[in-house]
Protein backbone atom coordinates (compact mmCIF):
# COMPACT_ATOMS: atom_id res chain seq x y z
CA UNK A 1 0.00 0.00 0.00
CA UNK A 2 1.42 3.30 -0.55
CA UNK A 3 2.37 6.36 1.64
CA UNK A 4 -0.07 8.56 0.79
CA UNK A 5 1.09 12.19 1.67
CA UNK A 6 -1.93 14.64 1.69
CA UNK A 7 0.34 17.43 0.70
CA UNK A 8 2.49 15.17 -2.47
CA UNK A 9 -0.97 14.17 -3.94
CA UNK A 10 -2.14 17.67 -4.02
CA UNK A 11 1.09 19.11 -5.41
CA UNK A 12 0.66 16.04 -8.09
CA UNK A 13 -2.58 17.24 -9.27
CA UNK A 14 -1.90 20.65 -9.37
CA UNK A 15 0.53 19.29 -11.95
CA UNK A 16 -1.38 16.90 -13.55
CA UNK A 17 -1.92 17.71 -16.93
CA UNK A 18 -5.36 17.20 -18.93
CA UNK A 19 -7.16 15.18 -21.35
CA UNK A 20 -5.37 15.71 -25.04
CA UNK A 21 -8.35 16.61 -26.95
CA UNK A 22 -8.79 19.32 -24.95
CA UNK A 23 -5.34 20.76 -24.27
CA UNK A 24 -5.81 20.76 -28.49
CA UNK A 25 -8.52 22.51 -28.34
CA UNK A 26 -7.75 25.12 -26.10
CA UNK A 27 -4.51 25.77 -27.57
CA UNK A 28 -5.94 26.08 -31.33
CA UNK A 29 -8.78 28.10 -29.46
CA UNK A 30 -6.60 30.47 -27.47
CA UNK A 31 -4.75 31.48 -30.63
CA UNK A 32 -7.84 32.82 -32.56
CA UNK A 33 -8.59 36.56 -31.18
CA UNK A 34 -12.43 36.33 -31.96
CA UNK A 35 -12.59 33.01 -30.23
CA UNK A 36 -16.36 33.04 -28.44
CA UNK A 37 -16.81 32.03 -24.62
CA UNK A 38 -19.48 29.39 -25.47
CA UNK A 39 -16.25 27.43 -27.35
CA UNK A 40 -13.80 27.88 -24.50
CA UNK A 41 -16.27 27.11 -21.42
CA UNK A 42 -17.56 23.90 -23.30
CA UNK A 43 -13.81 22.81 -24.28
CA UNK A 44 -13.53 23.13 -20.33
CA UNK A 45 -16.81 21.58 -19.63
CA UNK A 46 -15.71 18.17 -21.29
CA UNK A 47 -12.95 17.60 -19.18
CA UNK A 48 -12.38 16.72 -16.01
CA UNK A 49 -9.12 17.61 -15.34
CA UNK A 50 -9.48 21.49 -16.33
CA UNK A 51 -12.91 21.92 -14.59
CA UNK A 52 -11.36 20.64 -11.28
CA UNK A 53 -8.65 22.83 -11.50
CA UNK A 54 -10.75 25.72 -12.85
CA UNK A 55 -12.97 25.21 -9.63
CA UNK A 56 -10.24 25.30 -7.50
CA UNK A 57 -9.18 28.60 -8.81
CA UNK A 58 -12.17 30.24 -8.68
CA UNK A 59 -13.02 29.03 -5.19
CA UNK A 60 -9.84 30.03 -3.88
CA UNK A 61 -10.20 32.61 -0.81
CA UNK A 62 -8.56 35.46 -2.73
CA UNK A 63 -11.88 35.86 -5.13
CA UNK A 64 -14.06 36.57 -2.23
CA UNK A 65 -17.26 34.68 -3.41
CA UNK A 66 -20.30 34.73 -1.91
CA UNK A 67 -20.95 31.37 -1.40
CA UNK A 68 -18.89 28.24 -3.26
CA UNK A 69 -19.86 27.63 -7.01
CA UNK A 70 -19.55 24.27 -9.48
CA UNK A 71 -20.37 25.94 -12.14
CA UNK A 72 -17.77 27.36 -15.02
CA UNK A 73 -20.23 30.15 -16.47
CA UNK A 74 -20.12 31.82 -12.60
CA UNK A 75 -16.50 31.79 -13.28
CA UNK A 76 -16.16 33.36 -15.82
CA UNK A 77 -18.82 36.10 -15.12
CA UNK A 78 -16.66 36.22 -11.48
CA UNK A 79 -13.23 36.45 -12.93
CA UNK A 80 -13.25 37.19 -16.35
CA UNK A 81 -13.53 35.22 -19.91
CA UNK A 82 -10.25 36.44 -20.73
CA UNK A 83 -8.66 35.64 -17.28
CA UNK A 84 -10.10 31.24 -17.73
CA UNK A 85 -9.14 31.35 -20.91
CA UNK A 86 -5.89 32.17 -19.59
CA UNK A 87 -6.22 29.66 -16.80
CA UNK A 88 -7.13 26.92 -19.06
CA UNK A 89 -4.09 27.87 -21.75
CA UNK A 90 -2.08 27.84 -18.58
CA UNK A 91 -3.58 23.57 -17.97
CA UNK A 92 -3.02 22.93 -21.53
CA UNK A 93 0.45 23.86 -21.04
CA UNK A 94 1.25 21.10 -18.40
CA UNK A 95 1.15 18.86 -20.95
CA UNK A 96 -1.45 15.54 -22.05
CA UNK A 97 -2.52 12.75 -19.80
CA UNK A 98 -0.14 9.75 -20.94
CA UNK A 99 -3.24 7.48 -22.33
CA UNK A 100 -0.58 4.59 -21.74
CA UNK A 101 -0.33 4.87 -18.35
CA UNK A 102 1.20 2.28 -15.91
CA UNK A 103 -2.26 1.32 -14.53
CA UNK A 104 -3.60 0.11 -18.07
CA UNK A 105 -6.35 2.46 -17.56
CA UNK A 106 -8.03 3.43 -20.54
CA UNK A 107 -8.33 7.11 -20.46
CA UNK A 108 -10.79 7.29 -23.34
CA UNK A 109 -13.19 5.07 -21.48
CA UNK A 110 -12.44 6.78 -18.21
CA UNK A 111 -13.74 10.20 -20.25
CA UNK A 112 -16.68 8.68 -21.55
CA UNK A 113 -17.63 6.94 -18.42
CA UNK A 114 -17.50 10.83 -17.30
CA UNK A 115 -19.29 12.33 -20.17
CA UNK A 116 -22.01 10.65 -20.26
CA UNK A 117 -22.77 10.46 -16.36
CA UNK A 118 -22.68 14.28 -16.89
CA UNK A 119 -25.13 14.68 -19.38
CA UNK A 120 -27.32 12.08 -17.91
CA UNK A 121 -27.05 13.95 -14.67
CA UNK A 122 -27.88 16.84 -16.21
CA UNK A 123 -31.01 15.11 -18.04
CA UNK A 124 -32.07 13.57 -14.55
CA UNK A 125 -31.98 17.22 -13.05
CA UNK A 126 -34.40 18.59 -16.03
CA UNK A 127 -36.67 15.52 -15.32
CA UNK A 128 -37.04 16.07 -12.06
CA UNK A 129 -37.83 20.07 -12.77
CA UNK A 130 -34.59 21.24 -11.24
CA UNK A 131 -33.88 25.07 -12.08
CA UNK A 132 -32.28 25.82 -14.90
CA UNK A 133 -29.31 27.32 -13.44
CA UNK A 134 -29.11 24.76 -10.73
CA UNK A 135 -28.86 22.03 -13.96
CA UNK A 136 -25.35 22.44 -14.57
CA UNK A 137 -24.38 21.95 -11.03
CA UNK A 138 -25.58 18.80 -11.80
CA UNK A 139 -23.64 18.21 -15.06
CA UNK A 140 -20.29 19.49 -13.19
CA UNK A 141 -20.67 16.87 -10.29
CA UNK A 142 -21.51 14.02 -12.87
CA UNK A 143 -18.56 14.83 -14.63
CA UNK A 144 -16.36 14.68 -11.63
CA UNK A 145 -17.67 11.60 -9.94
CA UNK A 146 -14.74 9.36 -10.85
CA UNK A 147 -12.05 11.76 -10.58
CA UNK A 148 -10.44 10.25 -8.43
CA UNK A 149 -10.01 6.96 -10.12
CA UNK A 150 -7.88 9.46 -12.82
CA UNK A 151 -5.16 10.95 -9.77
CA UNK A 152 -4.93 6.89 -8.50
CA UNK A 153 -3.84 6.03 -12.37
CA UNK A 154 -1.85 9.26 -12.69
CA UNK A 155 -0.10 9.09 -9.09
CA UNK A 156 -0.39 5.57 -7.66
CA UNK A 157 -0.61 3.31 -11.32
CA UNK A 158 1.21 -0.05 -9.64
CA UNK A 159 -1.68 -0.38 -6.45
CA UNK A 160 -4.57 0.77 -9.24
CA UNK A 161 -3.69 -1.95 -11.35
CA UNK A 162 -4.35 -4.44 -8.88
CA UNK A 163 -7.58 -3.16 -7.55
CA UNK A 164 -8.83 -2.63 -10.98
CA UNK A 165 -8.04 -6.53 -12.14
CA UNK A 166 -9.17 -7.94 -8.57
CA UNK A 167 -12.28 -5.78 -9.12
CA UNK A 168 -12.79 -6.93 -12.58
CA UNK A 169 -12.00 -10.97 -11.51
CA UNK A 170 -13.55 -11.04 -8.32
CA UNK A 171 -16.86 -8.65 -9.49
CA UNK A 172 -16.38 -6.73 -6.78
CA UNK A 173 -16.78 -2.70 -6.66
CA UNK A 174 -13.56 -1.00 -7.43
CA UNK A 175 -14.05 0.62 -3.95
CA UNK A 176 -13.30 -2.09 -1.99
CA UNK A 177 -10.43 -3.04 -4.05
CA UNK A 178 -9.12 0.33 -3.85
CA UNK A 179 -8.88 0.08 0.10
CA UNK A 180 -7.17 -3.04 0.24
CA UNK A 181 -4.30 -1.60 -2.12
CA UNK A 182 -4.25 2.05 -1.92
CA UNK A 183 -5.86 2.78 1.46
CA UNK A 184 -8.49 5.02 0.38
CA UNK A 185 -11.16 5.25 -2.57
CA UNK A 186 -11.49 7.31 -5.50
CA UNK A 187 -14.00 9.25 -3.86
CA UNK A 188 -12.20 9.82 -0.73
CA UNK A 189 -9.08 11.11 -2.68
CA UNK A 190 -11.63 13.76 -4.44
CA UNK A 191 -12.95 14.59 -0.82
CA UNK A 192 -8.99 15.05 0.51
CA UNK A 193 -8.64 17.63 -2.53
CA UNK A 194 -11.60 19.21 -2.78
CA UNK A 195 -11.71 20.24 1.11
CA UNK A 196 -7.82 21.26 0.73
CA UNK A 197 -8.82 23.88 -2.74
CA UNK A 198 -12.41 24.49 -0.79
CA UNK A 199 -14.51 23.48 -3.30
CA UNK A 200 -18.43 23.56 -2.86
CA UNK A 201 -19.74 20.91 -0.43
CA UNK A 202 -22.72 19.49 -2.48
CA UNK A 203 -19.93 18.84 -5.38
CA UNK A 204 -17.99 16.95 -2.41
CA UNK A 205 -21.09 15.36 -0.92
CA UNK A 206 -22.56 14.19 -4.72
CA UNK A 207 -18.70 13.00 -5.14
CA UNK A 208 -18.75 11.51 -1.57
CA UNK A 209 -21.85 9.25 -2.01
CA UNK A 210 -21.70 8.07 -5.87
CA UNK A 211 -21.56 4.59 -5.12
CA UNK A 212 -23.46 4.82 -1.31
CA UNK A 213 -26.34 7.80 -1.67
CA UNK A 214 -27.80 6.83 1.82
CA UNK A 215 -29.22 10.55 2.16
CA UNK A 216 -33.07 9.98 1.68
CA UNK A 217 -33.01 14.00 0.98
CA UNK A 218 -30.02 14.50 -1.49
CA UNK A 219 -31.30 14.94 -5.11
CA UNK A 220 -27.99 15.88 -6.62
CA UNK A 221 -26.53 12.98 -4.68
CA UNK A 222 -29.45 10.94 -6.27
CA UNK A 223 -29.25 12.29 -9.62
CA UNK A 224 -25.33 11.35 -9.82
CA UNK A 225 -25.67 7.75 -7.91
CA UNK A 226 -28.53 7.02 -10.78
CA UNK A 227 -26.61 8.46 -13.59
CA UNK A 228 -23.24 6.53 -12.66
CA UNK A 229 -25.49 3.24 -12.87
CA UNK A 230 -26.85 4.07 -16.08
CA UNK A 231 -23.88 4.69 -17.81
CA UNK A 232 -21.93 1.54 -16.40
CA UNK A 233 -24.80 -0.40 -17.11
CA UNK A 234 -25.18 1.02 -20.42
CA UNK A 235 -21.56 0.34 -20.97
CA UNK A 236 -20.56 4.07 -21.71
CA UNK A 237 -16.93 3.75 -21.66
CA UNK A 238 -15.31 1.69 -18.45
CA UNK A 239 -13.78 2.86 -15.41
CA UNK A 240 -12.76 -0.24 -13.69
CA UNK A 241 -15.84 -0.85 -11.74
CA UNK A 242 -18.02 -3.72 -13.12
CA UNK A 243 -20.80 -3.37 -10.47
CA UNK A 244 -24.49 -2.05 -11.21
CA UNK A 245 -25.78 -1.24 -8.10
CA UNK A 246 -29.55 -1.17 -7.85
CA UNK A 247 -31.64 1.82 -6.90
CA UNK A 248 -32.10 2.19 -3.12
CA UNK A 249 -36.13 2.64 -2.28
CA UNK A 250 -36.15 6.55 -2.04
CA UNK A 251 -34.40 6.85 -5.21
CA UNK A 252 -36.95 4.41 -7.13
CA UNK A 253 -39.29 6.49 -5.04
CA UNK A 254 -38.06 9.78 -6.53
CA UNK A 255 -38.17 9.05 -9.47
CA UNK A 256 -41.34 6.60 -9.66
CA UNK A 257 -39.69 3.60 -11.43
CA UNK A 258 -36.64 1.43 -11.19
CA UNK A 259 -33.21 1.80 -13.16
CA UNK A 260 -34.43 -0.48 -16.24
CA UNK A 261 -37.91 1.95 -16.23
CA UNK A 262 -36.01 5.28 -15.99
CA UNK A 263 -33.22 3.95 -18.87
CA UNK A 264 -36.20 3.53 -21.20
CA UNK A 265 -37.64 6.79 -20.15
CA UNK A 266 -34.98 8.95 -20.84
CA UNK A 267 -35.30 7.20 -24.23
CA UNK A 268 -32.10 6.84 -26.99
CA UNK A 269 -28.85 7.34 -24.77
CA UNK A 270 -26.74 6.16 -27.15
CA UNK A 271 -27.12 9.53 -28.63
CA UNK A 272 -24.99 10.75 -25.91
CA UNK A 273 -22.17 8.01 -26.50
CA UNK A 274 -21.82 9.11 -29.40
CA UNK A 275 -21.53 12.96 -28.91
CA UNK A 276 -18.90 12.12 -26.49
CA UNK A 277 -16.39 9.57 -28.65
CA UNK A 278 -16.68 11.86 -31.71
CA UNK A 279 -15.27 14.64 -29.01
CA UNK A 280 -12.98 12.11 -27.62
CA UNK A 281 -11.91 11.23 -30.84
CA UNK A 282 -11.87 14.78 -32.94
CA UNK A 283 -14.39 15.27 -34.82
CA UNK A 284 -16.35 17.58 -33.58
CA UNK A 285 -15.18 20.14 -31.30
CA UNK A 286 -17.55 20.27 -28.09
CA UNK A 287 -20.11 17.84 -27.10
CA UNK B 1 -11.57 64.09 1.31
CA UNK B 2 -10.50 65.81 -1.89
CA UNK B 3 -9.19 63.55 -4.85
CA UNK B 4 -7.52 65.17 -8.09
CA UNK B 5 -6.79 63.57 -11.58
CA UNK B 6 -3.52 62.80 -12.96
CA UNK B 7 -4.27 60.98 -15.53
CA UNK B 8 -7.84 60.24 -17.30
CA UNK B 9 -6.32 58.75 -20.55
CA UNK B 10 -6.92 55.02 -21.25
CA UNK B 11 -4.35 52.50 -23.18
CA UNK B 12 -1.64 54.62 -24.12
CA UNK B 13 -0.70 57.98 -23.01
CA UNK B 14 -1.31 60.66 -25.86
CA UNK B 15 0.46 63.91 -25.64
CA UNK B 16 -0.10 66.74 -27.87
CA UNK B 17 -1.98 69.72 -29.29
CA UNK B 18 -5.36 68.24 -29.30
CA UNK B 19 -5.35 66.57 -25.94
CA UNK B 20 -4.21 69.41 -23.96
CA UNK B 21 -7.41 70.46 -22.14
CA UNK B 22 -8.15 67.13 -20.91
CA UNK B 23 -4.59 65.65 -20.66
CA UNK B 24 -2.90 62.77 -22.05
CA UNK B 25 -1.50 60.66 -19.06
CA UNK B 26 -3.02 57.42 -18.04
CA UNK B 27 -4.73 55.90 -14.87
CA UNK B 28 -3.79 58.01 -11.92
CA UNK B 29 -6.41 59.39 -9.14
CA UNK B 30 -4.68 60.78 -5.90
CA UNK B 31 -7.39 61.11 -2.77
CA UNK B 32 -6.55 63.11 0.39
CA UNK B 33 -8.28 62.17 3.41
CA UNK B 34 -9.00 65.44 5.57
CA UNK B 35 -6.60 63.95 8.40
CA UNK B 36 -3.98 64.14 4.95
CA UNK B 37 -4.21 60.35 4.31
CA UNK B 38 -2.85 59.65 0.89
CA UNK B 39 -4.46 57.17 -1.26
CA UNK B 40 -3.15 56.70 -5.14
CA UNK B 41 -5.66 54.92 -7.24
CA UNK B 42 -3.49 53.35 -10.36
CA UNK B 43 0.39 54.24 -11.53
CA UNK B 44 -0.47 55.14 -15.04
CA UNK B 45 1.75 57.79 -16.27
CA UNK B 46 -0.03 60.61 -14.54
CA UNK B 47 1.77 59.21 -11.31
CA UNK B 48 5.06 60.77 -12.64
CA UNK B 49 3.60 64.20 -12.13
CA UNK B 50 1.83 63.81 -8.77
CA UNK B 51 5.42 61.74 -7.32
CA UNK B 52 7.27 65.40 -8.73
CA UNK B 53 4.82 67.21 -6.34
CA UNK B 54 5.06 64.98 -3.28
CA UNK B 55 9.26 64.96 -3.71
CA UNK B 56 8.82 68.40 -1.63
CA UNK B 57 6.45 66.72 1.07
CA UNK B 58 9.35 63.62 2.81
CA UNK B 59 8.57 61.58 4.06
CA UNK B 60 5.61 59.88 2.40
CA UNK B 61 3.56 57.46 3.21
CA UNK B 62 1.64 56.43 0.22
CA UNK B 63 -1.01 54.17 -0.06
CA UNK B 64 -1.26 52.76 -3.85
CA UNK B 65 -4.13 50.56 -4.95
CA UNK B 66 -3.95 49.14 -8.48
CA UNK B 67 -6.95 47.97 -10.28
CA UNK B 68 -5.41 45.56 -12.56
CA UNK B 69 -2.00 45.08 -14.03
CA UNK B 70 -2.32 46.40 -17.33
CA UNK B 71 0.65 48.77 -18.69
CA UNK B 72 -1.64 52.01 -18.66
CA UNK B 73 -2.14 51.25 -14.89
CA UNK B 74 0.98 50.40 -14.15
CA UNK B 75 3.88 52.29 -16.09
CA UNK B 76 4.45 55.45 -14.17
CA UNK B 77 5.65 53.31 -10.97
CA UNK B 78 9.19 53.11 -12.07
CA UNK B 79 8.92 56.73 -12.49
CA UNK B 80 7.16 58.08 -9.15
CA UNK B 81 9.92 59.59 -7.21
CA UNK B 82 9.14 58.80 -3.82
CA UNK B 83 9.91 55.44 -4.03
CA UNK B 84 13.62 56.44 -4.57
CA UNK B 85 14.31 58.32 -1.45
CA UNK B 86 15.09 57.01 1.95
CA UNK B 87 12.37 57.42 4.68
CA UNK B 88 9.67 57.30 2.32
CA UNK B 89 7.13 54.46 2.57
CA UNK B 90 5.03 52.88 0.04
CA UNK B 91 2.15 50.71 0.04
CA UNK B 92 1.26 48.76 -2.93
CA UNK B 93 -2.13 46.66 -3.14
CA UNK B 94 -3.78 44.83 -5.82
CA UNK B 95 -5.29 41.46 -6.45
CA UNK B 96 -3.55 38.10 -6.62
CA UNK B 97 -3.10 37.07 -10.52
CA UNK B 98 -5.36 33.45 -10.65
CA UNK B 99 -3.51 32.45 -13.54
CA UNK B 100 0.09 33.35 -12.70
CA UNK B 101 -0.56 32.79 -8.59
CA UNK B 102 1.56 36.00 -8.13
CA UNK B 103 0.60 39.23 -6.10
CA UNK B 104 0.83 42.69 -7.22
CA UNK B 105 4.82 42.47 -6.81
CA UNK B 106 4.39 41.56 -9.98
CA UNK B 107 3.69 44.79 -11.33
CA UNK B 108 6.85 46.72 -10.22
CA UNK B 109 9.79 43.88 -10.24
CA UNK B 110 8.66 43.08 -13.72
CA UNK B 111 9.03 46.58 -15.25
CA UNK B 112 12.80 46.98 -12.87
CA UNK B 113 14.74 44.56 -14.90
CA UNK B 114 17.56 45.29 -16.42
CA UNK B 115 16.25 44.98 -19.75
CA UNK B 116 13.37 47.55 -19.35
CA UNK B 117 14.72 49.45 -16.83
CA UNK B 118 18.35 51.05 -15.32
CA UNK B 119 17.11 50.33 -11.76
CA UNK B 120 16.59 46.95 -10.15
CA UNK B 121 13.72 46.84 -7.07
CA UNK B 122 16.28 46.22 -4.71
CA UNK B 123 18.10 49.49 -5.16
CA UNK B 124 15.31 51.37 -4.37
CA UNK B 125 15.67 53.18 -1.51
CA UNK B 126 11.89 53.78 -0.11
CA UNK B 127 10.17 51.42 1.66
CA UNK B 128 8.44 49.54 -0.79
CA UNK B 129 5.44 46.82 0.94
CA UNK B 130 3.04 45.38 -1.65
CA UNK B 131 -0.38 43.92 -0.34
CA UNK B 132 -2.22 41.68 -1.88
CA UNK B 133 -5.99 42.14 -0.79
CA UNK B 134 -9.04 39.90 -1.48
CA UNK B 135 -12.31 41.69 -3.05
CA UNK B 136 -14.38 42.42 -0.43
CA UNK B 137 -12.19 42.68 1.92
CA UNK B 138 -11.92 46.46 3.65
CA UNK B 139 -8.52 48.08 3.57
CA UNK B 140 -8.17 51.07 7.02
CA UNK B 141 -5.36 53.92 5.53
CA UNK B 142 -6.14 56.05 8.43
CA UNK B 143 -9.33 57.34 8.44
CA UNK B 144 -10.41 55.84 5.16
CA UNK B 145 -11.72 52.63 4.37
CA UNK B 146 -11.11 50.42 1.05
CA UNK B 147 -13.15 47.68 -0.05
CA UNK B 148 -12.41 46.26 -3.58
CA UNK B 149 -14.99 44.58 -6.07
CA UNK B 150 -14.11 42.21 -9.07
CA UNK B 151 -15.06 44.02 -12.11
CA UNK B 152 -15.33 42.55 -15.26
CA UNK B 153 -12.45 43.11 -17.55
CA UNK B 154 -9.61 40.81 -19.69
CA UNK B 155 -7.84 40.58 -16.32
CA UNK B 156 -8.86 40.87 -12.69
CA UNK B 157 -9.80 43.96 -12.51
CA UNK B 158 -10.76 45.42 -8.51
CA UNK B 159 -13.26 48.02 -8.33
CA UNK B 160 -12.50 50.27 -5.26
CA UNK B 161 -15.16 51.65 -2.41
CA UNK B 162 -13.56 54.53 -0.86
CA UNK B 163 -15.09 55.79 2.42
CA UNK B 164 -13.80 58.28 4.52
CA UNK B 165 -15.09 61.30 6.30
CA UNK B 166 -18.69 60.70 5.46
CA UNK B 167 -17.92 60.70 2.29
CA UNK B 168 -17.58 58.18 -0.63
CA UNK B 169 -15.74 57.60 -4.01
CA UNK B 170 -16.28 54.67 -6.12
CA UNK B 171 -13.26 53.86 -9.07
CA UNK B 172 -14.12 50.99 -11.56
CA UNK B 173 -10.90 50.67 -12.94
CA UNK B 174 -10.74 49.39 -16.62
CA UNK B 175 -14.93 47.66 -16.77
CA UNK B 176 -16.96 46.37 -19.50
CA UNK B 177 -20.55 45.52 -17.94
CA UNK B 178 -21.49 41.91 -18.64
CA UNK B 179 -23.64 40.58 -21.34
CA UNK B 180 -24.85 37.53 -22.01
CA UNK B 181 -22.89 35.16 -24.04
CA UNK B 182 -25.69 32.95 -25.44
CA UNK B 183 -28.27 34.48 -27.66
CA UNK B 184 -31.67 34.22 -26.52
CA UNK B 185 -33.29 30.70 -27.13
CA UNK B 186 -29.94 29.21 -26.38
CA UNK B 187 -31.04 26.71 -23.73
CA UNK B 188 -27.95 28.16 -21.49
CA UNK B 189 -29.28 32.14 -22.20
CA UNK B 190 -31.39 32.13 -18.56
CA UNK B 191 -29.49 30.60 -16.91
CA UNK B 192 -26.29 32.68 -17.74
CA UNK B 193 -28.68 35.61 -17.14
CA UNK B 194 -29.40 35.22 -13.94
CA UNK B 195 -25.55 35.00 -13.19
CA UNK B 196 -25.30 38.22 -15.00
CA UNK B 197 -28.10 40.23 -13.13
CA UNK B 198 -26.90 38.67 -9.90
CA UNK B 199 -23.21 40.21 -10.37
CA UNK B 200 -24.94 43.46 -11.69
CA UNK B 201 -26.54 43.81 -8.60
CA UNK B 202 -23.66 43.22 -6.52
CA UNK B 203 -21.77 45.66 -8.09
CA UNK B 204 -24.58 48.60 -7.60
CA UNK B 205 -24.95 47.80 -3.90
CA UNK B 206 -21.06 48.67 -4.19
CA UNK B 207 -21.82 51.66 -5.75
CA UNK B 208 -24.98 52.97 -4.04
CA UNK B 209 -25.25 56.56 -3.16
CA UNK B 210 -21.84 57.55 -3.34
CA UNK B 211 -20.98 60.91 -3.69
CA UNK B 212 -18.48 60.83 -6.81
CA UNK B 213 -18.91 57.36 -9.41
CA UNK B 214 -15.69 57.52 -11.76
CA UNK B 215 -16.37 54.88 -14.47
CA UNK B 216 -14.40 53.90 -17.26
CA UNK B 217 -16.35 55.32 -20.11
CA UNK B 218 -14.13 54.87 -22.73
CA UNK B 219 -16.39 54.76 -26.00
CA UNK B 220 -19.91 56.06 -26.92
CA UNK B 221 -22.50 53.50 -28.02
CA UNK B 222 -21.90 53.60 -31.71
CA UNK B 223 -18.36 52.87 -31.53
CA UNK B 224 -18.85 49.87 -28.52
CA UNK B 225 -20.68 47.75 -31.38
CA UNK B 226 -17.07 46.90 -32.49
CA UNK B 227 -15.54 47.06 -29.24
CA UNK B 228 -17.68 44.32 -27.37
CA UNK B 229 -15.65 42.29 -25.04
CA UNK B 230 -12.38 44.25 -25.12
CA UNK B 231 -13.10 44.98 -21.60
CA UNK B 232 -14.17 48.97 -21.92
CA UNK B 233 -17.32 50.62 -20.53
CA UNK B 234 -19.51 53.67 -22.97
CA UNK B 235 -21.15 56.60 -21.54
CA UNK B 236 -24.37 55.47 -21.39
CA UNK B 237 -23.40 52.41 -19.41
CA UNK B 238 -21.51 54.78 -17.20
CA UNK B 239 -25.26 56.57 -16.86
CA UNK B 240 -27.16 53.43 -15.86
CA UNK B 241 -24.70 52.55 -13.35
CA UNK B 242 -24.86 56.31 -11.55
CA UNK B 243 -28.49 56.36 -11.81
CA UNK B 244 -29.06 52.73 -10.50
CA UNK B 245 -26.31 53.62 -7.24
CA UNK B 246 -27.92 57.47 -7.09
CA UNK B 247 -24.34 58.55 -7.41
CA UNK B 248 -24.30 62.08 -6.99
CA UNK B 249 -21.64 63.00 -9.15
CA UNK B 250 -20.89 60.67 -12.00
CA UNK B 251 -17.12 61.22 -13.72
CA UNK B 252 -16.58 59.62 -16.98
CA UNK B 253 -12.89 58.53 -17.59
CA UNK B 254 -10.24 56.27 -19.31
CA UNK B 255 -10.88 58.49 -22.62
CA UNK B 256 -10.29 56.29 -25.84
CA UNK B 257 -6.91 57.49 -26.84
CA UNK B 258 -7.59 58.98 -29.93
CA UNK B 259 -10.31 61.47 -28.80
CA UNK B 260 -9.73 64.82 -28.71
CA UNK B 261 -10.41 67.21 -26.46
CA UNK B 262 -12.99 68.66 -29.64
CA UNK B 263 -14.97 65.57 -29.17
CA UNK B 264 -14.79 65.05 -25.28
CA UNK B 265 -16.64 68.20 -24.89
CA UNK B 266 -19.26 67.94 -28.06
CA UNK B 267 -20.17 64.21 -26.09
CA UNK B 268 -20.59 66.05 -22.80
CA UNK B 269 -23.16 68.40 -23.95
CA UNK B 270 -24.92 65.56 -25.96
CA UNK B 271 -24.81 63.84 -22.91
CA UNK B 272 -26.16 66.42 -20.85
CA UNK B 273 -29.15 67.48 -23.16
CA UNK B 274 -30.36 63.65 -23.34
CA UNK B 275 -30.02 63.03 -19.52
CA UNK B 276 -31.18 66.70 -17.81
CA UNK B 277 -33.59 64.29 -16.02
CA UNK B 278 -30.28 62.35 -14.01
CA UNK B 279 -30.32 63.63 -10.31
CA UNK B 280 -26.82 63.67 -10.56
CA UNK B 281 -23.62 65.70 -12.22
CA UNK B 282 -22.03 64.43 -15.22
CA UNK B 283 -18.42 65.50 -15.71
CA UNK B 284 -15.89 64.31 -17.89
CA UNK B 285 -12.35 63.54 -16.09
CA UNK B 286 -9.99 66.59 -16.81
CA UNK B 287 -6.01 65.72 -15.78
CA UNK B 288 -5.26 68.33 -12.71
CA UNK B 289 -9.28 69.00 -12.02
CA UNK B 290 -9.39 68.54 -8.15
CA UNK B 291 -12.88 68.01 -6.33
CA UNK B 292 -13.48 68.83 -2.70
CA UNK B 293 -16.68 66.01 -1.01
CA UNK B 294 -18.19 67.64 1.82
CA UNK B 295 -21.08 67.11 4.05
Amino acid sequence: MPDIQHEDLISFVEKMPAFPRSVCRIVKLTSNINVSAQEIIQVIESDPVMTFKILKAINSGFYGLPKKTSSIQYATIHIGLNTIKNLALNIASMGVLNPNNKARFNTDDYLLHSLTTASICRLLAERLNIAQDECSDFYIAGLLHDFGEIVFAEFYPENFKLALEKSTAKNIPLHVTELEFIGMTHSQVVQLLASEWGLAESLVNAINHHHNDDDQDNILNDCVFVANQISTKLHFGFIGDPIVEELPLHIQKRFGLSLDELIHSLGDLSILKTKALAFINGSVSSI
Amino acid sequence: MKFKFWGVRGSIATPGPSTVKYGGNTTCIEIKTNNNDLIILDAGTGIHLLGQQLVDQIPVNAHIFMTHTHWDHIQGLPFFSPIFIPGNKVNIYGGLDPVTNEGIERALNTQLQYSYFPIRESELNAHVLHHTIKPGQTISVGSAEITPILLSHPVLNFGYRIDCDGQSIFFTGDYEPLFNIYERGDSRHDEYQLIVDDKLSEIILAMKDVDALIMDSSYTTEEYISKKGWGHGTYNFSIKHAALANAKKLIFTHHEPTRSDTQLEQIHQEIIKNHSELNCELIIAKEGSEYLLDD
